[in-house]
């Protein structure tokens, strides 16, 4: 069993680090997006088909 | 828009771009709370399983190498499914969902290789070799990377859309390739063993935790598509309202 611990764990490891990054990515750039439009609206600048709504 | 005129009353309504940032808004937490129950069960199996008489304890690598290989190649098919989409129906989502698969789809791809190679060192006695299966997997990597790059370094969105498109048509060819390569040449990559004609080659004891996992993952990257396809509406909405901006400033 332990003859192959190493590689089971490393596989293991390389699918969580490749989910976290995509995690990562995806929740902090919709983060970053979501404050850049907040702030766009606040200086009261509104997208012509929006109406006034909120994206 | 109104509430109102932001129901969804057929599959065409998701068109727009405001309806489909209020469906996803709606479908994501219900998404990603079933992705992690999938993934709770999934890996359960994986650990509560025994250890294969072969393979021993590398059977389990198994678990995450072939959903992340399967889900390489369905990520360059809805890739593929939307540049149709961008260069036949010009639908307006069509080019955000294939522009944000395509990074979902290169770190699958990734995971695939990494955990193949880690699968094979024990196994076969080598990280790597050239077959028919690896190298055709690796150019589908450096596909996805290729994409990406193009897609950063073109400056007109619309422009950049229809170059992607025919260059993922054109690569589409690749997935053919990377399904039947074990069937058409020599390789040291094994046949199929779970999806071929005459059933799963593969025991029920090994066959659960496989199809769970791949369920997971599949689930897993619906919900991250979704996510990134918002996030990128949202971004050129910001585009256009810094546009519409500059105009209003110039003009003023």
């Amino acid at each position: 069993m332990s003859a192959h611990l190493g590689y089971v764990a490393a596989s293991y490891g390389a699918a969580v680090f490749v989910v976290a990054s995509l995690i990562s990515w995806v929740v902090l750039d919709a983060r970053a997006r979501r404050r850049e439009l907040q702030v766009l609206e606040d200086a009261g600048i509104r997208r012509r088909s929006a109406g006034g709504g909120t994206p | 828009m109104r509430e109102r005129s932001l129901a969804i009353r057929s599959f065409t309504d998701l068109a727009n771009p405001t309806r489909f940032v209020a469906l996803a808004g709606r479908l994501l937490p219900w998404l990603a709370s079933l992705t992690a129950l999938l993934f709770a069960v999934g890996l359960t199996l994986c650990f509560s399983t025994a250890a294969d008489y072969q393979q021993g304890e590398t059977v389990r690598i198994m678990y995450i190498h072939v959903p992340a290989a399967w889900l390489s190649m369905m990520g360059y098919t809805v890739m593929a499914a939307s540049a149709l989409g961008t260069l036949v129906w010009r639908h307006p989502l069509a080019d955000v969902a294939a522009k944000c698969a395509a990074p979902i789809g290169a770190g699958f791809t990734a995971l695939a290789l990494v955990t193949g190679s880690l699968w094979g060192k024990p196994m076969w006695g080598t990280w790597w070799v050239w077959d028919a299966r690896l190298t055709s997997v690796f150019i589908l990597f450096l596909m996805y990377l290729g994409l990406i790059a193009l897609n950063r370094a073109m400056d007109d969105a619309g422009r950049a859309a229809k170059v992607s498109a025919v260059l993922i048509l054109v690569g589409f060819v690749n997935i053919p390739i990377i399904k039947f390569s074990v069937d058409w040449w020599n390789t040291l990559h094994q046949p199929a063993s779970v999806l071929r004609l005459g059933g799963s080659a593969i025991d029920p004891e090994f066959l659960r935790p496989l199809l769970v996992m791949a369920l997971a993952f599949t689930c897993l990257f619906f919900t991250l598509h979704l996510a990134a396809m918002r996030t990128e509406i949202w971004r050129r909405r910001i585009a256009a309202m810094r546009r519409q901006a500059a105009r209003g400033a110039a003009s003023a």
